[in-house]
């Protein structure tokens, strides 16, 4: 596609399970690679200077600002973005939980809030409110105002705990 | 009901606009004007045009023969001065960050590395920026030979507001501050414009508000004809009134995409968008209200100097921003004599325009601080002085006195419900045992009026081509689902989903059978698309009148059918019922199929249509008023002079809410935007013109973490001249916060005798109130 | 907003980092987290020849205590020294620091070596490294040298760290039992850069304060000792009130605070003042123990 004369780099790596090898500049971001080299929309380019969270994509079990962080660095790795056929137990209960609270309007946001959130409930199984939202800080919503996110936040998490005790 | 589109986006399977690809798609870059104001000639593109991958670097000598410039011109204020504005400027750059000059290349880097290799020779020119100044009689002109930056005024006058000031017991005054703001839908603008040479055809996907109203300028601008044009607009990332203009960037690309012959997309960075989408409530407001003997309000005066930036915004003009404000100036009130003076004014700077809840938060921050003033010097609580003041029930429909009518309010109801929803004795009593134990707290009140739903007079008269029309098309599939298409769209608010239920309500079947498709001119009538809270009470209205057609063909079908009346029908559930013992009779997809594969079944001439359309848009009323009242808990950091809001409340009245989850979703947003205007949100300029504010590190928007949690109630009364009785509900939220959290902060600077004018309310400015800090030199 | 042109490597051992780092100098960048340069590259305000990853490099990662002395990698992440217990009990201070320091997903990728050779005056973790007197490796082609924190860093994004060195590890002096440590700030978000902060460690013997660093982050050009200060708070007991009004106006007569019309300079010393007051008071009540913020 690439009729330039920029660096780029053969890269081999993991995504949403699947072996996947590119030729990338490797100028390109993350984002950017999984967009528009994979087709995977799911991660949204907000600001391209790490501040809104709408680009997060998860690197070897961490998520990662996916604007912040070069393709060529998944050389080897793993990566999952939302559209993964896999999600975890996390992902799946606070997916249905944004979509049952109406935690999103536009929905440009949601895929790097579940992500982030997914990681919370990984770490900590009963979030309170203010450590919802503090874990969710770094990702921006215009639409929400953040009580439904925090709401379906703590529904995920309450039934994740209800399914892990039964 | 949960939006059932959302299980899409829950997905990552939403697609706005830079989901879309193109096949042969290239890339567009801008480069911008770094002075505020210049003149320039763009002298060398060689080098950038010969970077691999580089395939057409454009200036206006190459868009100005395809695209004509354009001018904001409204015929019923034929004053407004507003100077031409082309896709890239020509010659003369009248704003940081105004297109200069394209570049389409492989990819956007490619594009960006070319834009650097772009020779312009620049002469600056003395830049008109802070309002204040450039408002001058003898200020920098923001274009040359302009006589005046201020290019349109406004004076209004009923009652006789001199004799009242003159008459009143208090005269209560405030001069407030409003910052421009801009609307940073995480969804920065963008489009793709694919032009095919061999039809003349050209299909836009553009994250756009109105896909109706871009299609006609489009066309216009570049001389097509609008059958030619189709504008998409699928997935919009938000919105908020921030992309419902028509901007140069859009228009350059579709006339780019017209010149090469190949699809051309644009994404805004958010650089750009900050830079470059319309900016909003820059005001200098100075404002007066008299109050008589028996604490009446008599008379309210506002003089506002507002900024428009470099162009009054195409084609709905800047100048609504403050229109709308004076409009909902003292909205809650009875009160008779009223004074305004409005002067718009050109700057060297982003153009403002329309933004969520356009105009109606700075009236409510200054009607609320006034009362508040008011209340203060007649030594009441301002709810008493409120209460006292409220346009009554029984008084209603009345003409405020900027000629707005009044009808099916409800200002001393929702006061009511707020109280016992804050428990307002007991809240009190706490603030009063925290402000003991030295905590800085204060609660804030604001009743508003907002003007929703407008209709066809606001632009028709000034012969702006927006329609507050829509049109819904229904199609009743063979399985017994309904096909809509309809002229709305969803920019995340929900209306889909709503059209969805008020179909299924007016049809007799489940939400979950009606699929509706917008956002798409080839699909669907010319219609207004999504802009002033408009989706429930003009899109649904038409719906479910569209509704109501389709249930009586099928009725009638099923009637002949069944060889009985259809008055002795009822549709329930996707089903034909017996209407005296509710016995099924058939089900609509057996009468569906009858008609679409068996109409030789039927009798003669039955002639049964299984496709209806509706096209309807209010011709009484040109806005529906709503009204609330909101609430704000804050605290003070005595150190930082921080404010945290700790608690928000609003009770709303929308009138007919069609899905209580959506609606109260929309008005928590709408009160978080407005907590960003009164806390943080600020586009900042130099003296010379230098944008401060180009990424999300400069422009502070509130994040989860600092955000309170927010309570909403409702009181329901229907408008009365519709069958849903709905009004607009998704600009509220915003219109009231900001009033009620500038309250609320001067009610915890109170005992310290310190108050705050401006907004967004400055840490440094709250130790200053708080004496903390020495107030500012000169101030 | 895309990165201008770069070439990027990626070494496989420090050596070979360094012997890039060596030929490349001045044109080239190190890439650690990117949670700083990234950003400058794409807003194009960094315009390096060549990006030289330090991501795979094997151990520059570890962190580790021997002894009383905290090694802390140069490309420790944030949030693996927020979490480390190690760190908890040697150097808390840190520990609490982090918890101001951006957001979950910057902090899973930001590590300690590009936060401090950034330099930026609102950093959180510069200031820190002062207050606990820890010292920076560095290492080059030529080998290692160790900059003590307090001299490492030079004013606005400037360190004494030269273009081809990479900075290795940092020690810390590990903490006994008989010190304490304090740290707030005052940021306008959860997780912004702050306008003031303030650092502080203590050590006591007898009831009475000892030892004492301050440094300040937000309110001068660069982190350093707050010397003139940390004298008013010694041989008394910590939280004695004249010691704090003395240590406030030492303070505000050694601040040099950024200038600006935003956030003026007097407002910068107000809070610092505050901030200083609020956090040895906080130190010094009995319940909050060690860690304080
Ligand atoms: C939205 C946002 C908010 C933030 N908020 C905060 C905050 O509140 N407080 C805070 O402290 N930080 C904050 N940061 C910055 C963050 O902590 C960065 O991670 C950190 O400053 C830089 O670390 P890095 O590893 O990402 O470095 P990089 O971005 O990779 O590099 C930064 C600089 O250091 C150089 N460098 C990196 N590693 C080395 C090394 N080992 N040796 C020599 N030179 C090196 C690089 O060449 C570059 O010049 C924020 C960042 C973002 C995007
Ligand atoms: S796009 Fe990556 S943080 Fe905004
Ligand atoms: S739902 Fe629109 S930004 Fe969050």
């Amino acid at each position: 596609m690439m009729a330039s004369d920029e660096p780029t780099a053969e890269i081999s790596c993991t995504v949403n399970g699947q072996p996947v090898r590119a030729h990338v500049p490797v100028r390109q971001s993350l984002v950017d690679f999984v967009r528009h080299g994979l087709g995977l929309t799911g991660s949204h380019v907000g600001c391209e200077h790490g501040v809104c969270g709408a680009c997060h994509a998860v690197v070897d079990g961490r998520v990662v600002r996916g604007c912040l962080m070069l393709a060529v660095q998944v050389d080897g790795r793993t990566v999952t973005t939302i559209e993964t056929d896999q999600p975890t137990a996390q992902m799946r209960a606070l997916q249905d939980a944004f979509f049952e609270r109406a935690a999103l309007q536009c929905g440009f946001c949601t895929p790097g809030m579940i992500l982030q959130a997914s990681e919370l409930l990984t770490r900590t199984a009963a979030p309170t409110r203010a450590e919802i939202r503090d874990a969710l800080s770094g990702n921006y919503c215009r639409c929400t105002g953040y009580h439904a996110i925090v709401d379906a936040v703590e529904t995920a998490a309450a039934r994740l705990r209800d399914k892990a005790a039964a | 009901m949960p939006r059932a589109s959302t299980r899409r986006l829950v997905a990552g399977r939403g697609r706005y606009v830079d989901d879309i690809p193109a096949k042969g798609e290239v890339y567009a870059a801008f480069l911008r004007s770094p002075h505020a104001h210049a003149a320039f000639e763009v002298v060398n593109i060689s080098a950038a045009a010969a970077i691999p991958g580089v395939v057409r670097v454009l200036t206006a000598e190459n868009i100005d023969p395809v695209c004509p410039p354009w001018k904001c011109v409204l015929r019923n204020a034929p004053d407004l001065q507003s100077p031409e504005q082309r896709p890239l400027a020509r010659r003369q750059a009248v704003f940081q960050g105004e297109p200069i000059a394209l570049v389409v290349a492989q990819s956007r880097a490619i594009a960006e590395d070319a834009l650097e290799l772009i020779e312009v020779e620049w002469s600056e020119r003395p830049a008109a920026i802070s309002l204040e100044a450039a408002a001058m009689p003898d200020a920098v002109p923001a274009h040359e030979n302009l006589k005046s930056n201020i290019c349109w005024r406004f004076e209004h006058r009923s009652g006789d507001p001199d004799k009242a000031f003159a008459d009143a017991e208090h005269v209560v005054l405030r001069r407030l501050v409003f910052a421009r703001k801009t609307g940073v839908p995480l969804e920065p603008r963008g489009i793709l414009a694919s032009y095919d040479p061999s039809t003349n055809g050209l299909i836009v996907h553009v994250s756009h508000q109105m896909p109706h109203q871009f299609q006609l300028h489009l066309a216009e601008l570049l001389g097509m004809s609008p059958l030619d044009v189709r504008v998409i607009c699928s997935d919009i990332g938000g919105a908020f009134g921030i992309k419902m203009h028509i901007y140069p960037e859009e228009v350059a690309v579709c006339a780019a995409s017209r010149i090469l012959g190949r699809p051309v997309k644009f994404i805004a960075d958010r650089v750009e968008s900050l830079s470059s989408d319309v900016h909003a409530r820059e005001h200098i407001v100075e404002a007066r209200m008299a109050v008589n003997t028996s604490g009446m309000i008599t008379a309210i005066d506002v003089d506002d100097i507002q900024g428009l930036g470099a162009y009054s915004v195409y084609p709905r003009s800047s100048t609504a921003e403050a229109m709308s404000a004076l409009r909902a100036v003292g909205g809650p009130y009875r009160f008779d004599n009223y004074h305004a003076l409005l002067r718009s004014v050109l700057q060297n700077k982003v153009m403002t325009g329309q933004y969520r809840s356009v105009g109606h938060p700075v009236a409510a921050a200054i009607t609320e601080a006034l009362v508040e003033d008011a209340a203060a010097v007649r030594g009441e609580d301002s709810i008493v002085f409120r209460q006292r003041n409220f346009l009554p029930t029984e008084a209603m429909p009345w003409v405020s006195p900027m000629g707005a009518r009044m009808i099916d309010l409800s200002h001393h109801a929702c006061l009511e419900r707020m109280l016992t929803l804050v428990d307002y004795p007991r809240l009190r009593q706490e603030i009063d045992t925290w402000r003991q134990e030295g905590r800085i707290v204060g609660l804030g009140l604001a009743s508003f009026v907002e003007f929703t739903a407008t209709g066809a007079e606001a632009y028709g008269r000034a012969h702006v081509p927006v329609s507050s029309l829509d049109g819904v098309m229904l199609t009743m599939e063979p399985t017994g689902e309904v096909r809509a298409q309809c002229s709305a769209s969803e920019i995340g608010q929900g209306i889909q989903q709503g059209l969805a239920q008020i179909i299924a309500d007016a049809v007799g079947v489940r939400a979950d059978k009606v699929r509706v498709a917008l956002g798409d001119t080839a699909a669907s009538p010319h219609g207004g698309g999504a802009w002033s809270s408009r989706g429930a009470a003009i899109t649904g209205e038409v719906a479910w009148t569209a509704g109501r057609k389709l249930r009586n063909e099928l009725l009638n079908v099923a009637a002949a059918m069944l060889q009985t009346t259809a008055t002795s029908l009822d549709l329930r559930d996707g089903r034909i019922l017996a209407a005296d013992t509710g016995a099924e009779r058939i089900a609509i997809g057996d009468v569906a199929r009858t008609v679409i594969f068996h109409p030789y079944d039927l009798p003669a001439g039955t002639n049964a249509q299984m496709s209806v359309s509706h096209t309807w848009g209010r011709d009484a009323d040109p806005f529906l008023p709503t009204n609330g009242v909101q609430a704000s808990l804050v605290e003070i950091d005595p150190i930082s002079g921080l404010v945290r809001p700790l608690r928000h409340w609003v009770v709303e009245d929308c009138g007919r809410i069609i899905n209580p989850l959506l609606v109260d979703e929309q008005i928590r947003g709408g009160v978080v935007q407005g907590i960003g205007e009164a806390l943080y949100e600020i586009c900042r300029y130099t003296e010379d013109g230098q944008y401060g504010s180009g990424t999300l590190a400069d422009y502070l928007l509130p994040m989860a973490a600092d955000m309170p949690d927010i309570v909403v109630a409702h009181v329901e009364t229907p408008y009365s001249g519709s069958q849903l009785g709905a009004k607009g509900a998704g600009e509220a939220g915003t219109c009231g916060a900001p009033a009620a959290v500038l309250n609320a902060v001067n009610d915890a600077l109170r005992p310290f005798g310190g108050r705050i004018d401006a907004m967004p309310i400055s840490p440094v400015d709250v130790l200053r109130a708080l004496g903390k800090l020495p107030a500012k030199a000169g101030a | 907003m895309k990165p201008p042109r770069f070439d990027y490597l990626r070494p496989q051992t420090l050596a070979e980092a360094l012997e890039l780092l060596d030929r490349h100098g001045g044109d080239a960048a190190i890439l650690a987290g990117g949670q700083s340069l990234m950003p400058m590259l794409n807003l194009r305000v960094a315009q390096p020849a060549v990006l030289i990853d330090i991501n795979a490099v094997p151990e520059l990662d570890r962190i580790g205590r021997s002894g009383d002395r905290l090694s802390l990698g140069g490309r420790a992440r944030h949030n693996d020294v927020f979490r480390s217990a190690e760190v908890a009990q040697a150097a808390p201070l840190l520990t609490v620091a982090l918890e101001h320091v951006a957001h979950e997903a910057i902090r899973n990728r930001g590590t300690l070596g590009g936060s401090l050779a950034l330099a930026d005056p609102a950093a959180e973790l510069p200031a820190c490294m002062v207050c606990l007197d820890a010292e920076i490796v560095a290492a080059s082609v030529k080998g290692e040298r160790r900059i003590p924190a307090g001299a490492f860093f030079q004013g606005l994004y400037t360190t004494t760290l030269e273009p081809n060195e990479i900075l290795a590890r940092v020690d810390v002096p590990a903490a006994g039992t008989d010190w304490r440590f304090g740290f707030d700030e005052v940021a306008r978000r959860r997780g912004d850069f702050a306008m003031a902060g303030v650092a502080v460690a203590v050590r006591e013997e007898s009831k009475a304060v000892a030892e004492c660093r301050i440094s300040l982050l937000g309110v001068e050009m660069s982190p350093r000792r707050m010397e003139a200060v940390e004298m008013c708070l010694l041989d008394a007991p910590l939280g004695t009130a004249a010691n704090i009004v003395a240590a406030q106006s030492a303070l505000r007569d050694t601040l040099e605070p950024i200038e600006g019309s935003e956030i003026p300079p007097e407002y910068r010393i107000q809070i610092a003042r505050e901030l200083l007051a609020r956090v040895i008071r906080a130190m010094a009540a009995p319940v909050s123990g060690k860690r304080t913020h």
